[in-house]
């Protein structure tokens, strides 16, 4: 059995990382040029990751199953990212960030990864001046901000709703500028399938090409991947339809050990499901958390219209369960407080499962054209989509899966149990813990890719004894049957169904027994039930053509083939944690009032599975320790 | 609600297409376009056929992927939008449309509705970009920037690259989107001092792709989902003018004391 070593420096947590970084081995300039590294994904860790890498001098080759890297997921991120700045002489620092996100967390992460984070918050945001993007100004000419969820100062920076966008974009000119240079070779609309791990080293990977169909294997000296979270599983979700866990998948079936999957995000804001064809669902920032109140009337069934429900008569449950941080309270608590009206009966629209997010109050005091400037983008797509006008009536919102904390697990130098393997972004389990605040995805993304991976990948490369692997070395070959050999079983299936049923099926059954509630009679119901539709995807599912050609069906099959068996993992991992924290709720562990009850003593550990053939994976545990802040109750009230 | 739909179909590059008609049945006014085409290509499946390829990824319109022409008219009737962002309550029940990929030198068509837009990211890569070096950034608010100034930058960045200007250009020209990208960088003080090279890399980049030349028809501004303003292309224009006197005024030979004289 492997021990996993999170690698943590030993002394003072504020001097921890520029110590570590003095400690670390350097490559030299001219022996960069002959090492290789692969990015798998360009999203904002991969395309920051490969960008840094090839300005350090490493050849890079970055793969993206888009047709550019400038469509990553990434660009979709609406608030903001956070940096502690204090720019608003608000009390923040560097010490208040990390407080606030290991606190968010529900205290189920590293000290020391959450601290470096923070520390590297303010290099991005003058990074990403220096890139040229145009984040909100004062009228002065300053960096404007606004505050988000979980938090009590004003710390994260934007581009009008389109925060995401301009990151991204500003990462991928970087990119733009190392393709130009020659430092970097991108390679878009190729979808890696497998991991090739030589002498137990990750030395390439196995990719498909989706315009001709043509599987190749790319070697190099390590592979980062950068390829997203697979909020997907719940088949609606807020992701792009694309965003996908196959590349972090088949690197656990290769041995990278996988951490706290069931650690997934159920965002408040969504604009509640309609019917049966929906394909997504889309997000309304949190952002307008900050102005809008979330409400649904006082008795069962109301049916009135929302105007016609006098104040008395309207329950404003956030502001009466948490009334410190009232409407801003962060999402796993907002989340489940907003099921909980819904399951009593208190629901609003067609089919109950909405609340009101009313914007009437704000209105009123400030007048539609501040709202308008500040929220106009969203207001815009809410009309778009539901047809109402949310400067009226209220909006109506239902939480929807959103980001996974959990991911591959990761050491200090975000090297995964498989030496060589790096692993940054969603794709890794490390900062967030069992919940992530807003505007802090993208700050992780980006500090892992332009701050913290070109760093220690160097000291990997730096001391490992890397041999030459030819490509058509055995374990390549191997890996290439593999594949071949999967790709051939789909294809030759031509059964009745098609993998959006499968899907679809997959996900109801997630979404029911591992969502925002879960318990030990649905878990185990759920462990039954996924193996069954997994056999029937493998004897019943229904895709034209063959593998050696653009098969847009095929590539989707083999995605969905993979979340019917990562829907296992994720849901042994929730049974394990007999605990409520953050994002997971336990039924069984909850308070009379129906708070979530942590476990310190028996939770307190990174939960780590290993993959193994033919049986349920192994849980190794990494404890959490906590020398800097002392775990408390998580309150908001 | 019912439609009649004419799909271009095609099978790769060199084949020949043709448009393919099919009924879209059990759609729905909340439903949107693209939801509305994977309902038909799910009854293609069950009928053994092979479905229509297009690109779509995020279905909030920032992405860019989705890329139809309907109706003759990129991203479809309504103004300001992505074609994932179009919904069925806009077209009259039992109505035919005609579905149509991006037609452009520059974009070769791939499949059916989908077509190869690398041409695009070529461009950005010839200039589209501000070097810097990753660590050693400066205090984000040392460098003062108006708000006026940076929301016009803001406008201009907000191109999500998806090319409904190109398709939209009777010259299938891509100059919205190089006004764009390089008015972006021009309004802000990063971006000057690569000002010069970075319109004239860019639109050489540009018509090396294949794209054609502004004909100033403003189909692009029409049909553009960010609404982005033609205004940028008055200042693209500006910025090469003032490229072109720059780079006549320097020497052609750097004028250096130490230089050997031949």
């Amino acid at each position: 059995m492997r021990k996993l070593d999170p690698k943590i420096p030993s002394g003072p947590l504020e001097s921890k990382w520029d110590r570590h970084r003095f400690s670390e081995k350097l490559v030299s300039p001219s022996n960069k040029r002959k090492l290789t590294v692969i990015v798998v994904g360009a999203g904002l860790a991969g395309a920051s990751a490969a960008s840094t890498l090839g300005q350090l001098g490493y050849q890079v080759e970055c793969f993206c199953f888009q047709d550019s890297p400038r469509r990553a997921h990434s660009i979709a991120a609406q608030g903001g990212i956070n940096a502690a700045k204090n720019y608003q002489d608000d009390g923040d620092s560097v010490g208040r960030l990390f407080y606030d996100t290991i606190k968010g967390g529900d205290f189920r992460s590293r000290e020391a990864n959450v601290y470096r984070l923070a520390q590297v918050s303010t290099q991005i945001i003058d990074q990403c001046v220096a890139l040229g993007i145009p984040f909100a100004r004062e009228y002065g000419g300053q960096l404007a901000n606004r505050s988000f969820g979980g938090v009590q100062v004003s710390r994260t920076f934007y581009c009008r709703g389109q925060t995401g966008q301009q990151l991204l974009l500003g990462a991928y000119s970087a990119l733009c500028w190392q393709i130009e240079r020659g430092q970097v070779t991108m390679r878009p609309r190729t979808e890696m399938l497998d991991l090739i791990v030589v002498d137990g080293q990750a030395r390439g990977i196995v990719v498909r090409d989706l315009v001709t169909g043509r599987l190749s294997v790319h070697t190099a000296h390590a592979v980062v991947l950068a390829t997203g979270g697979y909020s997907n599983v719940y088949y609606l979700s807020t992701n792009a339809s694309g965003s996908n866990v196959t590349a972090t998948y088949r690197a656990w079936k290769q041995g990278a050990v996988f951490a706290n999957p069931c650690f997934t995000q159920i965002h408040p804001t969504a604009i509640p499901p309609g019917d049966a064809s929906q394909a997504k669902l889309t997000l309304m920032s949190e952002s307008l958390r900050n102005d809008g109140r979330l409400w649904v009337p006082k008795t069962m069934v109301d049916h009135r219209s929302p105007g016609d429900i006098p104040e008395a008569e309207r329950d404003y449950f956030l502001e009466r369960r948490y009334p410190r941080f009232g409407n801003l309270a962060p999402r796993d608590i907002a989340s489940r407080a907003v099921k909980a009206v819904c399951d009593e009966g208190r629901g609003v629209g067609s089919s109950g499962y909405g609340v009101y997010l009313d914007f009437a109050g704000v209105i009123g005091q400030q007048g539609t054209e501040v709202v308008r400037e500040r929220y106009g983008n969203l207001f815009e797509m809410y009309h778009r989509i539901t047809g109402e006008d949310a400067y009226h009536s209220p909006m109506r919102i239902y939480p929807a899966p959103h980001y996974t904390m959990g991911g591959l697990w990761v050491d200090y130098h975000l090297m995964s149990s498989i030496p060589g393997l790096f692993v940054v972004g969603e794709a890794n389990f490390a900062d967030h813990g069992a919940n992530r605040l807003g505007a802090s995805s993208l700050m992780q993304g980006l500090a892992d890719g332009y701050f913290i991976l070109p760093y220690t990948i160097s000291h990997y490369l730096a001391t490992a004894a890397l041999p030459s692997v030819p490509e058509d070395h055995a374990e390549s070959r191997a890996a290439l049957h593999r594949v071949t050999s999967r790709i051939t079983r789909i294809v030759s299936a031509k059964g009745r169904r098609t993998a959006a049923y499968f899907h679809r099926e997959v996900g109801k059954l997630l979404w029911n027994h591992c969502g925002m509630s879960r318990h030990e009679a649905g878990l185990t119901m759920a462990l039954t039930s996924i193996p069954t539709l997994r056999e029937e995807f493998w004897k019943e599912v229904m895709v034209p053509g063959s593998g050696d050609a653009f098969n847009q069906e095929l590539e989707y099959a083999g995605r969905v083939a993979d979340y019917l068996e990562f829907a296992e993992l994720l849901c042994h991992d929730a049974l394990h944690r007999q605990e409520s924290c953050g994002a997971h709720f336990r039924e069984e562990s909850q308070t009379g009032d129906g708070e979530p009850k942590r476990d310190d003593t028996r939770f307190a550990h990174v939960a780590a599975w290993e993959y193994r053939d033919g049986t349920v994976p192994l849980l190794h545990k990494e404890p959490l320790t906590f020398e800097f802040v002392q775990p408390t109750m998580r309150s908001y009230q | 609600m019912k439609f009649r739909l004419k799909i271009w179909r095609q099978n790769g590059p060199a084949e020949r297409g043709r448009l393919v008609t099919y009924e879209a049945q059990d759609v729905t006014p909340g439903m949107s376009f693209l939801e509305m085409l994977d309902g038909v290509n799910q009854r293609l499946l069950g009928n053994g056929e092979e479905p229509v390829a297009f690109e779509q990824d995020c279905r909030e319109g920032i992405c860019g992927s989705c890329s139809l022409v309907i109706d003759g008219i990129p991203h479809g009737p309504d103004r300001g939008i992505t074609t994932c962002q179009l919904y069925m309550r806009r077209f009259p029940d039992g109505a035919t449309i005609t579905i149509e990929p991006w037609r452009a030198k520059a974009f070769p068509i791939i499949k059916d509705l989908v077509v190869d837009r690398s041409a695009l990211d070529r461009v950005m890569q010839a200039g589209g970009y501000i070097s810097v070096n990753t660590g050693g950034a400066v205090d984000g608010n040392v460098l003062l920037i108006g708000k006026d100034q940076a929301e016009t930058a803001m406008d201009a960045a907000s191109c999500i690259g998806c090319g409904a200007c190109v398709a939209a250009c009777k010259n299938a020209s891509a100059t919205l989107f190089v006004a764009a990208k390089v008015s972006h960088f021009a309004i802000l003080p990063q971006g000057k001092p690569e000002r010069t090279h970075r319109v004239s890399a860019m639109l050489e980049a540009m018509d090396r792709e294949g794209f054609g030349s502004c004909g100033n028809q403003y189909e692009c501004e029409a049909v553009c989902p960010k609404s982005i303003s033609v205004r940028f292309i008055a200042n693209l224009n500006r910025e090469y003018l003032r490229a072109g006197i720059v780079e006549a005024g320097l020497p052609s030979e750097p004028e250096s004391p130490h230089a050997e004289s031949v």
